[in-house]
């Protein structure tokens, strides 16, 4: 089955992820900016990182038939400098004509702190001001409840704001409320320790339904896999679920939601046979 | 038979014939982590840190009857409160919320 892999983190990925990717149905990727798993020192680090998304990454998809779409922004991670944020904003705006930048994103907060969110909403705003995409990180473990908490009320205070052009990534069964009721999208995140596992995954598909809800690997530098949506697919068939509801979810939805920028589109089913080297 | 909104399609017991064995294998895991824990070199109570507590807690919670056991054990680990933080405190979360942490 064709799938779209929405959240990769592929700069921490070796060919042989591509090329099992590839194997595996996958026809594009998207790939929010991230943190390093260090601070970066100054506003050339960014601009080295996001010469990558969007000049060497999608050239190597390329060569396993993957189409590559990127996001740009300072990590949540890295939010609690708001100079340093003010900075990378000014930095983004010489990339997003670049063909293969969808929006702003990974944005959010990471320990929920007064200066992250701010840096937050100087990237929302931002992005509102130039009619681009937005995805969200909702923080981890323990800080997923509150961290999801404040951004949805914060990002209810945005007039003219559209829920449906905004991704609230990493949900788990105790936010996807809030998220979906307030009208945005949303993202299960499969992971082998946090975030999502598998069949939960399979499970809040089935209580809550498809509508507004993509799954992705979120494959990283850290404990994750690259072929989590394919293996997600397994698991809905071993559940008896319908190809047509799987596709949904794994291809439609992503699409759906993508093809909301004008830079994403992607060849008719006959022409995205992934051409594996 | 049509299918409710909301259920797993599977019968109950086609669900214990396809995850009988793994979450047997999880629950074991579980058993021999704490059981881990009993042998420990120094025999600290595990108890006297927040996490552990937490842990203690959610296993309560999951013997206990009644619907969403999962998010109420994710509300368990979960800081409850809706104020930002004044400042950060460190990269990685804790995996459980600790109030005696909110130092800053």
């Amino acid at each position: 089955m064709r799938y779209i892999e929405p959240h990769a983190h592929m700069v921490s990925r070796t060919t042989d992820d591509y090329r099992q990717m590839a194997l595996s149905g996958c026809v594009a990727v998207s790939e929010p900016a991230f943190w390093a798993g260090f601070d970066r020192l100054s506003p050339d680090g960014f601009d080295a990182y996001f010469r990558q998304l969007t000049d060497f990454e999608p050239k190597r998809a390329a060569q396993y038939g993957i189409q590559h779409y990127t996001w740009l922004c300072l990590n949540p991670k890295e939010g609690e400098d708001r100079a340093l944020g003010q900075k990378v904003l000014a930095c983004i705006e010489k990339y997003l004509d670049r063909p293969n930048v969808v929006g702003i994103g990974e944005i959010g907060v990471n320990r929920v702190t007064q200066n992250e969110l701010a840096t937050f909403r100087d990237h929302v705003s931002f992005a509102l001001e130039r009619k681009q995409l937005i995805l969200i990180h909702t923080p981890h473990l323990e800080d997923k409840y509150k961290g999801t908490r404040v951004l949805v009320d914060a990002l209810l205070k945005f007039q003219g704001l559209d829920p449906g052009r905004v991704m609230m990534d990493h949900s788990e069964e105790h936010t996807i409320d809030m998220i979906l009721q307030n009208g945005f999208r949303t993202g299960l995140t499969l992971y082998p320790e946090t975030k999502v596992s598998i069949p939960r995954a399979a499970d809040i598909i089935e209580m809550y339904g498809p509508e507004r809800i993509y799954v992705n690997s979120a494959c990283d530098w850290g404990h994750s896999n690259p072929l989590a949506v394919p293996q997600f697919i397994m698991e809905m068939r071993r559940r008896g679920h319908s190809e047509s509801l799987i596709q949904r979810v794994v291809y439609e939805n992503p699409r759906e939601f993508l093809q909301q920028s004008p830079k994403f589109s992607l060849p008719p089913a006959e022409k995205q046979t992934a051409a594996v080297r | 038979m049509p299918r409710k909104p909301g259920r797993c399609p599977l019968t109950t017991q086609r669900i214990v014939d396809e995850y009988f064995i793994e979450n047997r294998h999880k629950l074991l895991d579980i058993a021999a982590f704490l059981d881990r824990l009993d042998r420990s070199q120094d025999g600290e109570d595990p108890t006297h840190d927040f996490r552990m507590k937490a842990f203690a807690q959610a296993l309560q919670v999951l013997m206990t009857p009644g619907p969403d056991r999962l998010k109420r054990i994710h509300m368990v680990f979960s800081d409850p409160s809706t104020e930002p933080r004044e400042k950060t405190d460190r990269k990685a979360a804790w995996g459980a919320y600790n109030p005696s942490l909110e130092v800053l």
